[in-house]
């Protein structure tokens, strides 16, 4: 469970952590069913307020990402739930759109953002193939 | 600013209207201040601000001259071992005994203290690393800062008081103290009250903080509602403007021409409704560090 914290970005150091278990089940390192560090030992790690690491699981666990079991602990939640679905659409959606918008400014339309895309999905798939 | 405390049980520290001066330099004017009992108070100020005059009147070192001093309920001058007994202390210059071995240090000091843990000081010597013959006076800058941090927990006190811990100590030593400081109110109900420059670990560790200037408190509330309350906007006007057009809870601006960006104090909806009704557009809206905020508070 790799997290980093900036506290200089401004960005709320609760939310840090619920973004960065967000993206680390949405891209499959964390599955379902493993068990997140427990607050007291992430709080030590990562150097942050106690109840700072049990906001951001509170938040988590209203969005339905983990889930609290009765021997203590925190899992992550089986995620073919829709809202999981929603969560890894929603970070794709984000970075969709740093790349529109770089694309924009170096003048490159949105079709040929789609050409290319479709471009690198053949080229990885091929070297996939060859391995 | 009115502050309603988060419980309520009494605070563990009270300061009421504290007025001190060293002859004609006021460094604290009419302060008064309450720490709850339980988590991380920051103290956060500039050189001078005051925050070492404040501890040293919850230490007991400095009598109130007018006002009150409450820690534990009782007054530090006074009651000197009905409240020392319970906190632990680390001054920013670390003055330990420089003629004592590490060991002595150890057991001289836990000959104060009733409730000194023999084990867990002998495991604090060792996670840092602590030679028990080694004279103190031989210690490196961030070897007497973790001496200096063992004899402050080793009786679990209630209070740990921490003045500018981090002070021109390297990271790897910065990181002990901030564990220490995180291992110490993960104990149910013990309290650390610690001043700071270094704001990047203040929004780390504090739940909650005070922000000291010129021996005034500006501002006390807890570190969520401080960072959910302040805002970074920039506007965008439909003709350029000489100076920027007043917005509510405006703490400081600057800018030119048609885009101007505003630190201000209150919720991101208000701000975004009281910028559109003067006919401007949001261009963006960031939230700011504990950095950010302080500084535009103390220019603003």
């Amino acid at each position: 469970m790799q997290i980093h914290i900036s506290a200089t970005d401004g960005i709320p150091i609760y939310l840090q952590i619920v973004n960065q278990v967000k993206y680390l089940v949405a891209a499959g390192r964390l599955k379902a069913g493993d068990e997140l560090l427990p607050i007291r030992v992430l709080a030590e790690q990562l150097i942050v307020n106690p109840n700072t690491v049990a906001r951001a699981y509170r938040e988590l666990e209203g969005a339905g990402l983990v889930e609290k079991r009765r021997t203590a602990g925190t899992y992550v939640s089986d995620q073919g739930s829709p809202l999981a679905r929603r969560e890894r659409v929603r970070i794709l959606t984000e970075r969709i759109d740093a790349l529109l918008a770089e694309a924009r400014q170096m003048d490159i339309t949105v079709d040929d953002v789609v050409k290319l895309v479709q471009q690198r999905d053949t080229a990885l798939q091929t070297s996939r193939n060859q391995e | 600013m009115p502050d309603p405390f988060p419980s309520s049980a009494p605070p563990i520290v009270e300061i009421h209207r504290v007025t001190r001066q060293f002859g004609n330099k006021t460094a604290l004017d009419d302060l008064s201040l309450a720490v709850p009992r339980g988590g991380v108070f920051g103290l956060i100020g500039g050189n001078g601000a005051g925050k070492t005059t404040l501890i040293k009147h919850v230490l007991g070192m400095l009598r109130a001259q007018t006002g009150s001093v409450r820690v534990f309920g009782l007054d530090p001058v006074e009651n000197p071992v009905g409240t020392l007994g319970r906190i632990g202390y680390l001054s920013e210059d670390r003055d330990l005994p420089n003629w004592m071995r590490v060991g002595e240090l150890m057991r001289y000091t836990q000959a104060f203290f009733p409730t000194w843990d023999a084990a867990y000081a002998e495991e604090l010597r060792q996670a840092f690393d602590l030679d028990d013959n080694a004279r103190v006076k031989t210690l490196s800058r961030g070897q007497r800062a973790r001496a200096g941090l063992l004899v402050a927990l080793a009786h679990r006190p209630e209070l740990l008081v921490l003045d500018e811990p981090s002070s021109g100590l390297d990271p790897v030593v910065r990181r002990d103290i901030l564990g220490a400081i995180i291992r110490t109110i993960a104990d149910e109900g013990r309290t650390v009250l610690f001043s700071s420059h270094l704001l990047d670990e203040v929004e780390r560790v504090a739940d909650r903080v005070a922000i000291i200037h010129q021996g005034r408190i500006l501002l006390t509330a807890p570190m969520d509602e401080i960072k959910d309350s302040h805002r970074r906007m920039t506007l965008r006007f439909g003709e350029s403007l000489d100076r920027a057009p007043a917005l509510v809870g405006t703490i400081s601006c600057m800018g030119r021409g048609t885009e101007w960006t505003y630190v201000c104090s209150g919720e991101s909806e208000q701000l975004r409704q009281a910028a559109q009704a003067m006919g401007a557009t949001v261009v963006d809206d960031a939230a700011l560090s504990l950095d950010e905020i302080f500084v535009s508070r103390i220019q603003g």
